[in-house]
């Protein structure tokens, strides 16, 4: 069904409209012109002139090997977020889908995480796994594990997953448990009718009914963890040891802020931008897919 | 083809107790047809037996098994769900071989079976659609379909034909019948429409409130129901329910409305003045100028037939039903035939029956 509503003249529809533009000019388009105008310029080391270079921070920036290798371990991030994130909430929501004591209680404390600030999730984290006070990581290490985080980048990596994937398992709880309650009952209870039993029922019934969501949280889990685990790795380990943690949102920071090489952080940040336009498009056809359905 | 023996069957949701405990036993390839008002526990009682809940007590026993405790994917029963609850993203034959494939049945042979289960419900030319695409009617054809390729030992419906449009429910009702006929399985079927249940059921179980009220042929709960609740459930429109007392030595009842009717079969045991339920089927009423005057409140013209409600003095309402010829729209002259007379105890609401 479509509803339209039809204004008299331009001034009032323009002036409802004007909120929104004006923060979208003044906190995207504004700095994001900025953003693309600086990556085609280069300072000097003391920040005095500025010469326009073209794209040649760009050509810089994709023959450089610590870009690509950047590039390698932020995709190996996403996806391992993505995947751990995903597998643990569907786990989570099977379990709540059903008939349980207490199941009110239970879901409140599973979305709870989501209202965590990074900055408080990441203190908490550190917390737990530090290698001199953290509770799990001195308990590793009196039991001969050789635990610490601040120094392998292995370890590291794997905290910042952990971490992050922690922080998405609510969202991704809401959805699959929707998900779950919006398959009919019927429909299962005819297929344990039909001799359908546990995982074969899960497998052949239940995840092909829930792909739609499996398919819409793919590409907000990729989303979240390209360009919103910018303050959970940048809390728990600043992009290091070296550079084991260092995402691209996190390079960009780094290269830019902490470096000063404001013209190849703006490369990099347009190049970011790009891939971010690219996942909202493909995620706005799922979005009008599922609607659709 | 089984027999299906229920034994004291109870089921209560929390506290609050749906099933009283039902008995209830089916020969090898019966139709029974349980009915009752919504709330009676009707569909309770068919997922108890299904599998889908499970009892606080009593025995279910399949063919000499006691099947109460198993899952019911393990009972190998089959069952047509009032929205059909097919399958969305599969076609239409692999909804059907579904349940076959889980038992790993030869892929030949899960073909042929489809191809038979489709060419008798005529879906063949539908086979690789989805249900979607389909209209009610074919999604309830699949829906039997889906239950008949199993083979398996006990049909259960539920309520199947009420989300059809009332022509294709009569044609349904008759296919439905047909096919349990041929195939001979016996079958559980649940409605609240008595035209279902007067032609679908061997024999009728009509439950009241979680309690099995009566269990017998269809003309018999039609022509000797069981109990007042019976008498005002089955046949349309309802039966005429009359306040009366036993007069004459139990030889007649009187009506509060001042009629005496005398019984023919029989006298009726009970001391004099004890209250009685008299019973007359609007069809078996009678214009007669020497009857008693009923004000007409409304004439409702069916085109074969034509259902007056009349309200006599004191508000009983009461219903007839006539021939299709003109009727006054102000008031008749009606007698009731003793002939055809109920008589039920209005304490217990039980029907009574000559001494």
């Amino acid at each position: 069904m479509e509803r339209r509503t039809i204004f008299p003249g331009r001034a009032f529809p323009i002036l409802l409209v004007l909120p929104q533009l004006l923060l979208t000019f003044v906190f995207f388009l504004w700095p994001a012109g900025q953003a693309i105008w600086s990556s085609m310029t280069r300072a000097d080391p003391f920040g005095i002139r500025t010469t326009f270079v073209g794209t040649e921070n760009f050509y810089d920036l994709f023959t450089d090997p610590l870009y690509r290798d950047s590039i390698g371990r932020t995709l190996v991030f996403c996806v391992a977020v993505s995947v751990l994130s995903m597998g643990v909430a569907l786990l989570l929501a099977v379990c709540a889908d059903r008939e349980i004591r207490g199941r009110g209680w239970y879901r409140i404390m599973l979305i709870w995480p989501y209202a965590v600030a990074p900055a408080v999730a990441a203190v908490l984290w550190i917390l737990l796994l530090h290698p001199q006070i953290g509770l799990i990581g001195r308990w590793l290490n009196r039991h001969g594990v050789p635990w610490d985080y601040k120094l392998n980048g292995l370890q590291a990596m794997s905290v910042v997953i952990g971490a992050s994937a922690w922080k998405q398992v609510s969202y991704n709880f809401i959805f699959f448990l929707a998900g779950l309650q919006s398959i009919p009952r019927a429909v299962i209870e005819a297929a344990r009718m039909d001799g359908a039993k546990g995982w074969f029922r899960f497998r052949t019934m239940v995840l092909p009914l829930l792909m739609p969501t499996v398919f819409f949280l793919i590409v907000v889990n990729l989303v979240y963890a390209a360009f919103d685990t910018f303050g959970t790795i940048q809390a728990l380990t600043q992009g290091g040891p070296g550079k084991a943690t260092e995402t691209l949102v996190v390079k960009v920071f780094r290269d830019g802020l902490i470096n000063l090489d404001v013209g190849g952080s703006s490369a990099q940040s347009v190049v970011l931008m790009l891939g971010v336009i690219v996942l909202t498009a493909v995620q706005f056809r799922f979005l009008s897919r599922r609607t659709d359905s | 083809m089984a027999t299906l023996v229920l034994d004291d069957l109870r089921k209560s949701f929390g506290k609050t107790s749906v099933l009283h405990g039902v008995d209830l036993a089916l020969v090898s390839g019966e139709m029974l047809v349980i009915v009752g008002a919504s709330g009676c526990g009707k569909s309770t009682l068919l997922r108890l037996v299904a599998g889908l809940e499970e009892p606080s007590g009593g025995r279910i026993v399949l063919d000499g098994v006691d099947v109460a405790a198993r899952d019911p994917a393990d009972r190998d029963i089959a069952m047509v769900f009032q929205n059909y609850a097919l399958y969305p993203h599969m076609s239409v034959f692999d909804n059907m071989a579904y349940g076959l494939r889980i038992r790993n049945m030869a892929k030949a042979e899960i073909g042929k079976r489809v191809a038979e289960a489709a060419a008798l419900l005529e879906l063949s030319h539908l086979l690789e659609r989805k249900p979607r695409q389909l209209s009610g009617g074919q999604r309830q054809r699949v829906a039997m379909g889906r239950a008949i390729v199993r083979n398996p030992k006990l049909f259960l419906f539920d309520e199947p034909l009420s989300n059809l449009d009332a022509t294709l429910r009569v044609t349904m009702r008759a296919e439905i019948r047909r096919l349990q006929r041929r195939m001979a399985v016996t079958s559980l079927y649940v409605t609240h429409d008595q035209v279902e249940a007067m032609t679908l059921g061997d024999r009728l179980l009509v439950l009241h409130q979680g309690r099995p009220v009566q269990l017998a042929t269809p003309m018999e709960v039609f022509n000797r129901p069981a109990n007042i609740y019976v008498a005002g459930f089955i046949g349309a429109p309802a039966m005429n329910l009359l306040p009366a007392t036993l007069v004459a030595d139990g030889a007649a009842a009187r009506l509060t409305i001042g009629q005496t009717l005398h019984f023919v079969d029989g006298r009726r045991p009970g001391a004099e003045g004890r209250r009685l339920v008299i019973g007359i089927r609007p069809e078996h009423l009678n214009l007669d100028d020497d009857g008693f005057v009923l004000p007409v409140d409304l004439v409702e013209p069916l085109g074969s037939e034509t259902v007056v409600i009349g309200k006599l003095e004191g508000g009983q309402m009461m219903t007839i039903k006539l021939p299709a010829a003109g009727v006054s729209d102000t008031s008749l002259r009606v007698a009731i035939p003793p002939t055809h007379i109920h008589v039920f105890d209005a304490e217990s609401g039980l029907r009574l029956e000559p001494q």
